[in-house]
């Protein structure tokens, strides 16, 4: 068991970490690179629930999904992200407020 | 068979109101303005009346009769039933109308050719015929009744056909009022019967009243208001004012409607209804009825204008048939009815025939100041209108009650009745007395007019060259109905000329007993009138050639001056020859009582009403309006709508600035709420 603490603190800094940068960054890839690190820290919890939690392979399956999901969202993002630049000139997100107001 | 005489009603009454329709629309787009279209229709309705006639008299049964009814209005426990009932009655009447009908159709053509509005009064003539058919077909009271407003819509259209003329509007306008007066008595007699029944059909009726649903007071004052309606039509005392003024209209429609068809609706109404009438009722229609024919009669005499003296002869034979349905012998009034339509309306045509001729040679001499209708004016016309004069003699003698022609049948059927009713009702003697007095004076004055206007030398000899026989469409008529002026189309199949009994029509018309109880059974008052028959034959023969013989005297022979002995007469003579003042009378203290009553109600509704009710309440709602206003837009519209879109402004402004648009925010919101939630949770 004490297995599985360990992995859920890793995977919880992980997720702090996401946090954090996603919050702080106005770059529109430092945003995208802290969404990763959240979802990769979900990523070691449904492992690391499925290792020890007597689960088969559920966990497993599930990760790889949310890898498969998570390249689907970054080439989604990047592409607003080019359109973005393309249309702007910068990559700040806090720039692009044409639909405000 | 069955549905035969129903099927011929229908369209007997439809062809004239289709030619109406036709002629008001299109008659003057029509060539020859469209007359051919009403003389097609009435022409066909006249063959339809004759095959109805002829087969009547193949049936030869007296209780012949045909109905056929639908609803016309049903609201749960008010229903009206109309309908049309076709008796041996029913299918005379028909053929007299229509008969009637065509004669004038025909004699018009000529008599009004060139008038301004001559495809009008044929389309007009139309809608009279189909009136008049329609009351003549119904099988209730209230179809009646509506077809003889009709039939005072196309009187008053017709008599006011020369609408130029002031005379003629208010002829027109008379009429119409005065037939007003007896229609509210027919309409309350309607409804009395009504409330008591529940029904209008003559039938239930009938019924109703032998079951004594309705009875004494009630039925007499029923029967009473009914006849009202009916002397307003058939121009009784005291209604009898508006008939002569009505000869202001062509006089083809005097002798349609005003002697002929119209006039007599108000006896048939009084036929068809007479079984209810209580012994009372009956004794006001047989009193009012008599007093007309005497009445009537002595104004005739001293009139002057043609028409006139053949008005007031109307209202008094329309008085004889009044009489003799209040003695009871209705099928007398029925026959009287029809003859007198036949020589009336042959009568008056030979007025218009000569009316027609004077005014031509009139124009011819450029004279418009004489009256082509006074009589002072005519004389010896005999020779130069010979059809005319013959034919107008045959009627003159059948209407002064001379044997063999038909007058004399028919109204010694009626005298005979009144004598008959005074010999059991010996107080009643006046009856017969007013009865035998209006046949001597109709003799009279009936000569009188004959003398006057084709006798004795001209009074306006420079005439007299243009005078000259009408045209064929007018001598027609006049020889047709003279014919049918001779006792023997009515005594057939016997050759009887001093009885009507046993021919096709005592046969066929009988009569019924009424259904109310206390009158006399119908068999009683035909063997009573059977009795006084001989005796009031010799005294009608008698009557009718003192009449004559005084005309003779009088008037051709000039062996007794009419002057001296008008002037003998003095007051009496006056009067008759004003009408006895009665267009004075009803002036003086009925029309400027009621005018003078209308100015005071005009300025109460003026003054009073209008100013102060109507206004004032005008001006109460302008302030309460205002004041609503005021409360609309002050406190509704300024605190209640624009208060709650002022506190949705401020929220949204106040909630707006957490909508920051940075998505780190949100998610700042997001991860501080779910601290929150899991520090919660952890408690």
């Amino acid at each position: 068991m004490q297995e599985l603490n360990t992995y859920l603190f890793v995977a919880a800094i992980l997720f702090s970490l996401g946090v954090f940068g996603v919050m702080t960054r106005r770059n529109g890839i430092a945003i995208l690179m802290g969404v990763e690190l959240i979802l990769n820290a979900a990523n070691i919890n449904f492992v690391a629930f499925s290792r020890f939690g007597g689960m088969n392979l559920d966990g497993h399956i599930f990760a790889l999904l949310v890898i498969v999901l998570a390249a689907a969202e970054a080439a989604v993002a990047l592409a607003i992200i080019i359109n973005i630049y393309n249309n702007l000139n910068t990559i700040n997100v806090d720039e692009a407020s044409a639909l405000k107001e | 068979m069955e549905n035969i005489f129903i099927n011929y009603s229908l369209f007997i009454l439809f062809l004239p109101l289709a030619a109406f329709v036709i002629q008001i629309f299109f008659g003057k787009r029509l060539p020859r303005q469209g007359d051919w279209v009403s003389v097609g229709a009435i022409i066909i309705t006249l063959i339809l009346s004759i095959a109805m006639f002829v087969a009547m008299l193949m049936g030869k049964d007296p209780n012949f009769k045909q109905e056929a009814s639908f609803t016309w209005l049903d609201m749960g426990a008010f229903s009206i039933q109309l309908g049309f009932l076709v008796d041996n009655i029913t299918v005379i009447m028909l053929l007299v109308v229509a008969l009637i009908s065509t004669c004038t159709h025909i004699f018009s053509l000529k008599y009004l050719e060139g008038d301004i509005r001559y495809s009008r009064y044929f389309a007009y003539l139309g809608l009279f015929t189909f009136s008049m058919n329609g009351i003549v077909l119904s099988n209730n009271l209230i179809s009646m009744y509506m077809s003889w407003e009709l039939v005072g819509v196309s009187s008053y259209l017709l008599i006011g056909h020369w609408f130029e003329k002031d005379s003629a509007a208010n002829a027109a306008k008379k009429a119409f009022l005065t037939n007003r007066v007896g229609d509210i008595g027919f309409f309350i007699g309607i409804m009395l019967i009504y409330t008591a029944i529940g029904s209008f059909v003559f039938g239930d009726i009938f019924e109703g009243v032998s079951t004594g649903m309705i009875s004494g007071t009630t039925l007499t004052l029923a029967g009473v208001g009914l006849f009202l309606g009916a002397m307003g039509k058939s121009s009784q005392f005291p209604l009898h004012i508006w008939l002569p003024d009505a000869m202001e209209g062509p006089t083809p429609v005097s002798a349609l409607m005003h002697a002929a068809t119209m006039v007599a609706a108000g006896v048939y109404l009084t036929i068809r209804i007479f079984p209810l009438l209580t012994p009372d009722a009956l004794l006001i229609v047989a009193y009012v009825g008599g007093f007309t024919a005497l009445f009537a009669s002595t104004i005739a005499i001293t009139q002057n204008d043609i028409k006139k003296v053949l008005a007031y002869s109307t209202v008094s034979q329309l008085g004889y048939m009044i009489l003799a349905v209040g003695t009871g012998v209705y099928t007398a009034a029925f026959f009287h009815l029809v003859t007198h339509a036949m020589f009336k309306a042959n009568l008056f045509y030979g007025s218009g025939s000569v009316i027609h001729s004077m005014h031509h040679a009139l124009h011819e001499k450029h004279d418009h100041e004489s009256d082509p209708q006074d009589m002072r004016n005519m004389g010896g016309f005999k020779d130069k209108m010979p059809i005319t004069y013959w034919s107008m003699l045959v009627s003159t003698l059948a209407i002064a009650g001379v044997p063999l022609f038909s007058g004399f049948l028919s109204k010694d059927a009626i005298l005979a009745g009144s004598l008959s009713f005074a010999q059991h009702h010996p107080e009643h003697f006046l009856l017969p007395v007013f009865g035998f007095g209006a046949a001597a004076i109709t003799a009279f004055y009936m000569f009188r007019m004959m003398f006057m206007t084709f006798h004795g030398k001209p009074q306006m000899p420079e005439l007299i060259n243009d005078i000259h026989e009408s045209p064929k469409e007018m001598t027609g008529p006049l020889v047709l109905l003279g014919t049918l002026s001779i006792a023997i189309w009515y005594i057939l199949p016997h050759f009887n000329p001093i009885s009507t009994h046993g021919s096709w029509f005592t046969s066929l018309v009988q009569p019924v007993t009424a259904v109310v109880p206390g009158n006399l059974t119908a068999h009683s008052i035909e063997e009573g009138a059977h009795h006084a028959h001989n005796l009031a034959m010799g005294i009608s023969i008698g009557v009718a050639a003192f009449g004559i013989g005084l005309a003779f005297l009088m008037y051709l022979k000039k062996v007794l001056s009419a002057e001296r002995w008008g002037n003998r007469a003095g007051f009496m003579y006056d009067w008759s020859l004003n009408k006895y003042y009665f267009d004075e009378n009803y002036d003086k203290y009925l029309y400027q009582p009621t005018l003078r009553l209308a100015n005071k109600i005009a300025w109460i509704d003026w003054e009073l009403y209008d100013k102060y009710f109507i206004n004032g309440f005008g001006r109460v709602t302008n302030w309460a309006s205002s004041v609503a206003g005021k409360f609309d837009y002050n406190i509704i519209d300024q605190i209640l709508v624009d208060g709650l879109g002022r506190i949705t402004d401020n929220l949204g402004n106040i909630l707006k600035k957490i909508q920051t648009g940075k998505l780190q925010n949100y998610l700042l919101y997001v991860t501080a709420g779910v601290i929150i939630l899991m520090i919660i949770q952890s408690f």
